[in-house]
């Protein structure tokens, strides 16, 4: 199964609440179903991003590290 | 011939920049300070303002009586730099020369980014503050709403401290009971840092001050009275208040100097500017992440001055950096506070809440005048 990214977001060198609120505001423009990558290099976004999937019901499909940055990918929640 | 540096911006960090290089540059620098009102506010003070805890007049003092002798005041409007010129025109018409620059211009608030707010209230300027506490004093129950709206902004710590504050101030009036005060925080906790948020949480959930996760304010509704989050919640109030969006000084956007929000772009130890030479930047104008505090400013302060006097003396460069040093206050009501310390390479640590904290920030703010400007303190 191919997955396609409707949109990515760079977060590196952003420090916390940054990540996450730049990703609510992208999260909005997408289309129910339509995944997000983001690429984050603050450590403190790896928990932020989970606690926020789970309380917005947008489900984080991918939480993954290379080499210091951090790729979420957030799958947006039908309505 | 003594160099000509130009500061822009006589709040904390320009005013005590500019005393640090007239002290050590010895004659060899002449400085500068350019500044809109020619009066020099203690921003820290408008939290207590909005309570009724300070009056607006003792947060102003004439930014001349702040400055060394040596150090010219021009009280005027920066409307534009032109680096490759190495001139500042004002609003005036008149254009200053420099040979270095320091960018001290701080943040403005920008509550008409967000789509139904301008009504709204808020403690970030002074006009603000007042107005807020106007309506405290006449408040007779109801809900009292606090969100965010925009990152970054002006003393992290101040949204919690108000809420604290506010606990106080409606129990001193007798309406506390009627009343119901919500925080809405952009992460699911009450701060940004971990052990700062587990230290205060306890004491929100004590004093009955509701705390809502991962609201990014993102409209008002001023006829519904309720405030919608980016991730879709909506929330009523009977008065809200909201920390404003901020941005950077105009004369930096129209300049070219910053980025998209006009933060200027600077190395996080020397605060020179990334794209421009002769051009350093400090406090809440950089784009450092790191907290837009008066802390900030002043620790930046020495390091810049360093950096400038040498430029201005010919010398080489100090070894000084700006290690990335942050020191602020957190009221957390009922006469106690705590601290958050960290830099660059230590994670924050904050004591126990206690009535010590809360009276070195009152005698902080009240011994300010003449210790900070002047550069007295390290």
């Amino acid at each position: 199964m191919s997955i396609t990214i409707a949109k990515s977001l760079d977060l590196k060198g952003l420090s916390c609440p940054l990540p996450i609120i730049k990703t609510a505001k992208a999260m909005k423009e997408l289309a129910p179903g339509e995944l997000l990558e983001a690429f984050a290099t603050d450590p403190g976004a790896v928990p932020d991003f989970k606690a926020w999937s789970q309380t917005t019901g947008n489900a984080l499909v991918e939480s993954s590290e290379s080499g210091g940055v951090y790729r979420f990918v957030l799958k947006k929640k039908e309505i | 011939m003594a160099s000509e540096v130009v500061v822009l911006g006589g709040g904390v960090g320009g005013t005590m920049c500019a005393n640090l290089i007239a002290k050590h540059s010895q004659g060899r620098a002449h400085v500068t300070v350019v500044d809109a009102t020619g009066n020099h506010v203690y921003q820290p003070g408008f939290l207590y303002v909005a309570v009724g805890k300070e009056k607006p007049a003792t947060l102003q003092h004439p930014e001349k009586s702040l400055l060394r002798p040596a150090v010219s005041l021009v009280v005027d409007r920066a409307s534009r730099v032109d680096p490759a010129a190495q001139t500042v025109l004002l609003e005036s018409g008149r254009t200053l020369r420099y040979d270095q620059l320091l960018l001290a211009t701080g943040s403005r608030t920008v509550m008409e980014e967000v789509p139904g707010a301008k009504d709204v209230h808020d403690f970030y300027t002074m006009d603000g503050a007042i107005r807020l506490f106007e309506a405290l004093k006449t408040f007779e129950g109801g809900t009292i709403v606090l969100g965010v709206a925009g990152i970054p902004y002006k003393c992290p710590p101040a949204p919690v401290e108000f809420v604290f504050l506010l606990d106080d101030y409606l129990r001193a009036r007798g309406v506390r009971e009627k009343s119901q005060i919500k925080l809405l925080s952009p992460l699911n906790r009450a701060f940004t840092i971990e052990a700062t948020s587990k230290l205060v949480q306890p004491i929100l959930a004590e004093r009955g001050i509701e705390l809502t996760g991962f609201f990014n304010v993102e409209s008002v509704d001023p006829v519904a009275k309720t405030v919608t989050s980016l991730e879709g919640e909506t929330v009523d109030y009977d008065l809200l208040v909201l920390v404003p969006p901020h941005r950077g000084q105009k004369v930096i956007e129209d300049s070219g100097l910053g980025d998209e929000r006009g933060w200027v772009p600077v190395d996080k130890n020397t605060l020179k500017h990334t794209n421009f030479e002769h051009i350093w930047a400090i406090g809440d104008t950089t784009n450092i992440p790191i907290s837009k505090s008066g802390s900030v400013a002043h620790y930046e302060a020495s390091v810049a001055a360093a950096e400038i006097s040498a430029a201005a003396k010919g010398e080489p460069a100090p070894a000084h950096v700006y290690d990335g040093k942050v020191m602020c206050f957190l009221e957390t009501g009922q006469g106690q506070a705590t601290t958050i310390r960290f830099d660059y390479d230590h994670p924050p640590v904050s004591p126990t809440p206690s009535r010590l904290w809360h009276w070195a920030k009152l005698l902080f703010n009240k011994t300010y005048w003449h210790t900070v400007p002047q550069g007295r303190l390290p």
